[in-house]
């Protein structure tokens, strides 16, 4: 695990995710065909994988923004079988454990940056406004936009927008962040400072899946890689064996794909 | 046109329009809207019956003129047994006139939502209800606020069809005027202008409403205003 700075860790105790069987199709379109993961609490996990290989499914699927059809998703002591169907209040139960960081950030465009941290925190979990607010403003000035707090996300950059969707996840005291793809739709000179965020954010001891392309931040910072290829994991392990020695003949010509570019 | 007549005439017709055309529009208006989100969530349900029966209402009220909807609810109505007075029938007829209308409006402006919103949404805890009401209406009523405007100004003209079924409102009290003297083009002018300036404070009202919902839509005016409001 990494070393982290005090005073920035995380209220929260982050939690461990067990994924077995996990089957999810559109229509008759097979997309996971039986996803066996474990992610150890406070551990990153980078997830890549050609594009229709079912990685950002996956991430959906534990936030369940998906509802897979079968096989079971655990994380921390909540647990769901989709094979048994969803019984009423699980999904909600589940759900409350993690926080997701939208490639296309999806603020509230009619709320202004405090608001949208507020929003949840407030009106869902039902926690007292003030404190709310005091928490939100801290961690606008976590990814250093402390004087942005009123600006709508529409008078914000690409880059800019994207902390504060990042802030808005950590607004709901997660115990499991997920991003998926959270650079791809930023212009290449504000990739940086949305990184640069979530550097410190796994430096403090998070549970973070992460799906995305950056490969140098895979190795940098992701303590476990997943390489995902037909809806299923083709090759796992630390970032120094799957990225720099891959075993499996599918990653590597992957890997020769994307960091030819 | 006879002075003396504008004079005589401008007060009974004004009283017909504070007493009779602007309630009529208003609570027509309101209880049209009401239905109208009804029926517009009504469409978008799971249910296949409810969808149905949302279906089948915008389809009549849509598809049938609104005089006889009106004569169906004043004068056709009583022969089943229910008797409703001028005004409130004519309420009844202009509500669920706009409802129909509105509805349709309300429906597209919740489709123009991008998915991303009620998925955001649901990540952070919100129920669809939740959702519905604090993140994808208020973005919605932005969207349906020019076409919900036309319907509104309509109904401000349509309320002279109240006049067929005895409710003093403005075109009926011209009426009123006009039938004894013979004066129809002065009585009748006076009455188009009077409806034309309702519509005319409805329009400045639109501009004002568009304004303040989407304030979030106009970043560079936003930032011009912010610099002004430091320097001053």
């Amino acid at each position: 695990m990494s070393i982290h700075d005090e005073g920035f860790a995380p209220a929260e105790t982050p939690e461990g995710i067990e994924v077995r069987g996990l089957v999810k199709s559109f229509g008759s379109t097979p997309v996971l065909t039986g996803v066996d993961l474990d992610v150890a609490p406070g551990t990153v996990s980078v997830m890549i994988g050609p594009s229709g290989s079912g990685k950002s499914t996956l991430l959906r699927c534990l936030n369940l923004l998906e509802t897979p059809q079968a096989g079971r998703v655990r994380i921390g002591d909540d647990e769901i079988d989709f094979t048994a169907g969803v019984r009423r209040g699980q999904s909600a139960s589940l759900r409350r454990h993690s926080a997701m960081v939208f490639q296309s950030h999806n603020l509230f465009p009619h709320r202004t940056a405090l608001q949208n941290l507020m929003e949840g925190p407030v009106f869902a979990q039902g926690r007292p406004r003030r404190e709310v607010e005091e928490e939100a403003r801290g961690l606008l000035a976590r990814v250093g936009l402390a004087e942005k707090a009123d600006a709508y996300p529409d008078q914000l950059s690409g880059g800019q927008q994207q902390r504060v969707g990042i802030a808005r996840a950590l607004a709901l005291r997660p115990r499991v962040l997920l991003f998926d793809e959270p650079t791809s739709a930023l212009d290449p000179e504000t990739v940086g400072e949305v990184l640069a965020v979530m550097r410190d954010l796994a430096a403090e001891g998070r549970t973070m899946i992460v799906v995305t392309h950056e490969v140098r931040f895979a190795r940098d910072v992701a303590d476990h890689v997943v390489f995902l290829d037909g809806g299923v994991i083709a090759e796992e392990g630390p970032p120094q064996q799957v990225l720099l020695d891959p075993q499996q003949e599918r990653t590597r010509a992957f890997l020769g794909r994307i960091l030819s570019h | 046109m006879d002075l003396d007549l504008v004079r005589e005439s401008i007060g009974p017709l004004l009283s017909g329009t504070i007493r009779g055309t602007i309630p009529l529009t208003a609570a027509s208006f309101v209880g049209g809207m009401v239905l109208a989100v009804l029926v517009a969530l009504a469409r978008l349900s799971r249910v296949g019956v409810v969808r149905w029966i949302a279906q089948g209402y915008v389809s009549i009220i849509r598809g049938t003129p609104l005089l006889v909807q009106l004569f169906i609810i004043f004068y056709a109505l009583p022969s089943l047994g229910l008797t409703i007075d001028p005004f409130p029938s004519a309420i009844i007829a202009f509500s669920l006139n706009v409802g129909g209308y509105a509805s349709e409006i309300v429906r597209a402006a919740i489709l123009s939502i991008p998915r991303g919103q009620w998925e955001a949404a649901e990540t952070i805890g919100y129920s669809r209800t939740m959702a519905l009401r604090r993140v994808i209406l208020p973005q919605a009523a932005r969207v349906a606020v020019p076409p919900l405007s036309n319907t509104f100004i309509s109904l401000v003209k349509d309320t002279s069809l109240a006049s067929t079924i005895l409710v003093t409102e403005l075109l009926r009290k011209a009426q009123e005027i006009a039938a004894p003297t013979f004066e129809f083009l002065t009585l009748y002018s006076l009455a188009a202008v009077i409806y034309w300036v309702l519509c005319l404070v409805l329009s400045i009202g639109q501009g004002f409403l568009e304004r303040r919902l989407g304030r979030h839509l106009q970043p560079q005016i936003a930032k011009v205003e912010k610099v002004r409001q430091a320097t001053a």
